[in-house]
């Protein structure tokens, strides 16, 4: 059922929903969240398919927001669509003239009551989604930094940079696999970690958030070495009694090595966006473990820029860092002062090591 | 493997709930690999979970059962069965690493060579794929064969919790077929066995559905001031199947409904609407309260009056024609087995004191469904005329389990219009597609379970006594007194159901 309007308002659009829900017979709803796609007319037909797949797990009202050109007169069109291919219904809104300067004006009263409200840019994410007129109205805000074309680190950096609770980003969400099969590791083989490498290719934020991670949890340094990919072929973990290694050079398929036991084959598949996008909505609060990997990647980014960095890591990290700092210089004060309350905050629970590590660079761009 | 005291992983923390648990190295064995349940259920779940990386890396798993296959077969065999059957995409880089630690050893339960040879297997996995002793066993077998294999598994060692490593055995229901056979059974295994390494499946009640009904409970506030003898009037437990018994005539014929399906699933439900809040959500605290629920059942003094059954005739069911039950193969002519059970039962305890539950199950039935309705008392007054209130029935809170898994509330609503007429509504609640549409989810829970170690919500041995304690009076009793009542398949039961009913001045819902 699809239904097209033109020149319409946001009563018009709500009007036309509670038509066709009584239209095919059932009042009733059972959907629980409201999924908010801000896309472009590129990208919207894979973004709203995505969406509407991930619907059958966690039934919603998705709406799609393209916004057009701000020039001409204001107007907003709509393309309403009920039960093709996911639960729920879903409304694609086009907003061109002044309009598209005020999305919100046409989200908000389509927003479910009292249900929790997602925003997912599949595309190029704003800088502070927190502050996004759509992003304030929703508490899970899903960026994803691996989409932005040009400078995916320094854009996973700004995203870092602007942390709020209920922010994540689908680099992160990429990694649990990886994760699990690491902590999964330390569950096999529970020795004292001395070091570690994480390989991947040259660009990939994912990989430099599992360098953040790995570094914040076990407290220690972990470097980046350059592979060609895909993705990242392996992680290694160095202990007293040998290497932790899991490495995946096809993308595909992963050899999972740990000290006196057999190597094993283990399926470690990049997963695709409506898996990404069902395990972020699992969870609606505050993501605390990103939160404090994001923080962990300020602070590897501020070290290489103030020049301790050792070895290795220079290409990636010289890379990310590089525009960190041009970011910063260009950034309103507003996002300084937000960074340096974040730096102050997680110093504390930091372990002795790290701490003297950031003693050492007291004069970073950010404080 | 080397052991630090008091390591913490330090890649895990509580706050991260998106890692899985992922069970550490191990294998499974299942026995009667070649069976139906193991093919269309088992495998795939197995499967399932490798695809979704829950299972640990180098996995393995043996087939035991008599036939002549090499590994590759036996390979070929679950590829084709998984291929079918499995909930996720197949993927065949998941399939192959996943086929790699997969063995056959045949041979006869009785057969020493053949338990010699599983052994042999089991080193060689742990030397080559790194299992490092942690095995499970699958007894996927009727009963009558659990004495053989697990005296075998204990003979030649295989049975054994070493230090390191683990050994746990998962037992299918039926859990015996009357109290003292549950009791031998039971004898046979914990000889051998530890309680907590055995696991006993309920393939009907997934820990999605416990949980479902735990979190509807005790989550929230508007039910629990409501959910006792002041408020409520019955609670109706319904499982309905529209199939007919199939091809399980060898295993149904002297089984029937109550102990096919009351025994275990419906009382287990029961149990977890009767029951009073845990002190917490651990296996243990749970089953404490469903044991008090289940040593408080009272049956009613003339079971004649207050229990019903029947066997489906020869009819129209849903469009097609279909076999009355004493025309199915192997079934004899002259077989007593009831295909529909209904019993009422009491609970003596301060909240459900003089509220009845009745409980029903049946093959043939109108449609397949799964329900538990609280069914509340009408209003102490009503402040409308009576042709207002003609249609109001009682208010009812029903907890669907499958196939839609949900929630309907039932409450009377005012018919639009000038007249004041009021009249029963339905107000639906579904969880999300992906979990209801697929059964093997209760598999993949049961089979991470035992291979976490995680004391599942299944019940242990206490709660299996218990049942058969309950039941076994009304079997005996029926098998006294005359014969099943007959029910045209397609329809809701036998007349002597709603009679049983009636009698009580009630009603079955229709689910």
């Amino acid at each position: 059922m699809s239904i097209d309007l033109t020149a319409t308002n946001a009563a018009k659009i709500a009007g036309a929903l509670l038509h066709e829900r009584r239209k095919a017979g059932s009042p009733a709803m059972g959907m629980v969240l409201t999924f908010i796609v801000i896309t472009d007319e590129g990208d919207h037909y894979d973004a709203l398919r995505a969406a509407r797949t991930v619907s059958r797990e966690h039934p919603a009202r998705v709406l799609g927001v393209i916004r057009r050109s701000s020039r001409g007169a204001a107007n907003l069109d709509a393309e309403i669509k009920i039960g093709e291919g996911g639960s729920g219904e879903t409304v694609l809104l086009r907003m061109s003239g002044e309009l598209a300067k005020h999305p919100e004006s046409v989200v908000l009263p389509l927003l479910l009551p009292d249900s929790p409200v997602v925003a997912w840019w599949p595309g190029k994410p704003p800088e502070d989604p927190s502050t996004d007129p759509i992003g304030a109205l929703a508490q899970r805000r899903i960026t994803d930094a691996a989409t932005v074309e040009r400078g995916r680190s320094r854009a996973m950096l700004t995203q870092a940079t602007n942390y709020a609770p209920g922010n994540t980003d689908l680099s992160w969400t990429r990694l649990t696999s990886w994760r699990a099969l690491l902590a999964a590791a330390l569950d096999q083989y529970p020795a004292k970690i001395t070091g570690g490498e994480v390989e991947a290719e040259r660009v990939n934020v994912s990989a430099d958030l599992l360098v953040a991670w790995l570094t914040r949890r076990l407290k220690v340094d972990v470097s980046r070495a350059v592979t060609k990919g895909p993705g990242i072929t392996s992680v290694s973990l160095r202990t007293g009694g040998g290497d932790i290694v899991i490495s995946r050079p096809d993308g595909v398929l992963a050899d999972f090595a740990i000290p006196n036991a057999p190597t094993r084959p283990v399926a470690l598949k990049r997963r695709e966006t409506p898996e990404l996008l069902a395990e972020e909505l699992r969870r609606l609060d505050p993501d605390d473990i990103y939160e404090e990997t994001v923080k962990s990647l300020c602070r590897l980014a501020e070290r290489t820029a103030s020049g301790t960095s050792t070895k290795k890591d220079a290409s990636a990290k010289a890379a990310l860092s590089a525009k960190s700092t041009a970011k910063k210089r260009a950034a309103p004060a507003k996002s300084a002062a937000k960074k340096t309350a974040t730096k102050s905050a997680t110093n504390k629970p930091t372990a002795k090591k790290t701490a003297h590590k950031l003693a050492a660079t007291p004069g970073s761009a950010g404080s | 493997m080397l052991v630090m005291d008091d390591y913490s992983n330090p890649l895990r923390d509580p706050q991260d709930r998106r890692l899985p648990q992922i069970a550490g190295p191990c294998g499974l064995v299942i026995f009667g690999v070649t069976g139906d349940l193991s093919r269309k259920k088992l495998m795939p779940a197995v499967y399932d979970l490798a695809n979704r990386g829950l299972l640990p890396p180098g996995f393995s798993l043996i087939g035991f059962a008599r036939r002549d296959w090499a590994n590759q077969d036996f390979a070929q065999i679950v590829h084709d069965s998984v291929k079918e059957h499995s909930r996720t995409p197949f993927r065949e880089e998941v399939w192959n690493q996943l086929a790699e630690g997969f063995r056959f050893v045949p041979g006869d339960f009785s057969d020493d060579a053949a338990f010699g040879q599983l052994r042999g297997t089991i080193e060689q996995l742990d030397r080559e794929r790194g299992t490092a002793g942690n095995h499970a066993f699958y007894l996927s077998i009727p009963p009558r064969f659990f004495p053989d294999v697990i005296g075998q598994l204990k003979e030649h060692g295989l049975a054994e919790n070493y230090a390191q490593s683990w050994r746990r055995v998962v037992v299918e229901k039926p859990f015996g077929h009357d109290l003292e056979s549950a009791q031998a059974l039971n004898a046979v295994v914990s000889e051998v066995f530890p309680p907590e390494s055995v696991f006993r499946i309920d393939h009907y009640l997934g820990k999605e559905t416990v949980q479902n009904i735990l979190a509807l409970r005790f989550a929230n506030q508007m039910f629990e001031p409501i959910w006792n003898s002041n408020y409520v009037d019955h609670v109706q437990i319904t499982m309905a199947e529209d199939i007919g018994i199939g091809g399980r005539a060898g295993y149904y014929d002297g089984i029937g409904a109550a102990r096919d399906v009351i025994q275990n699933h419906l009382l287990q439900l029961m149990a977890l609407i009767a029951m009073e809040e845990p002190v917490s959500f651990d296996a243990q605290s749970l089953r404490l309260e469903k044991q008090k629920i289940l040593r408080a059942v009272r049956r009613p003094a003339r079971l004649g009056l207050h229990t019903a059954r029947g066997q489906y005739v020869a009819g129209w069911a849903g469009g097609e024609k279909v076999l009355g039950f004493l025309d199915e193969q192997d079934i004899p002519r002259d077989s007593r087995t009831e295909t529909f059970a209904a019993i009422k039962l009491n609970i003596d305890t301060r909240r459900w004191a003089g509220v009845p539950f009745y409980l029903r199950h049946g093959k043939r039935l109108g449609r397949r469904v799964t329900e538990v309705a609280i069914v509340f008392q009408p209003a102490p007054h009503l402040p409308f005329t009576e042709t207002a209130t003609e249609d109001l029935g009682h208010n009812a809170l029903v907890i669907r389990v499958q196939p839609d898994e949900g929630v309907t509330v039932r409450f009377g609503s005012k018919v639009p219009g000038t007249a004041m007429e009021i009249r029963d509504v339905n107000m639906d609640f579904a969880y999300g597609g992906t979990f209801v549409e697929s059964s093997p989810e209760a598999y993949e829970r049961l089979i991470l379970d035992v291979l976490l170690g995680d004391p599942p919500l299944f019940p242990q041995h206490e709660e299996v006594e218990l049942s058969w304690r309950i039941l076994d009076p009304i079997i005996e009793f029926w098998a006294a007194n005359g014969r099943p009542d007959p029910y045209d398949a397609g329809t809701w039961g036998p007349d002597s159901a709603v009679e049983m009913l009636a009698r009580d001045g009630r009603v079955w819902r229709r689910p």
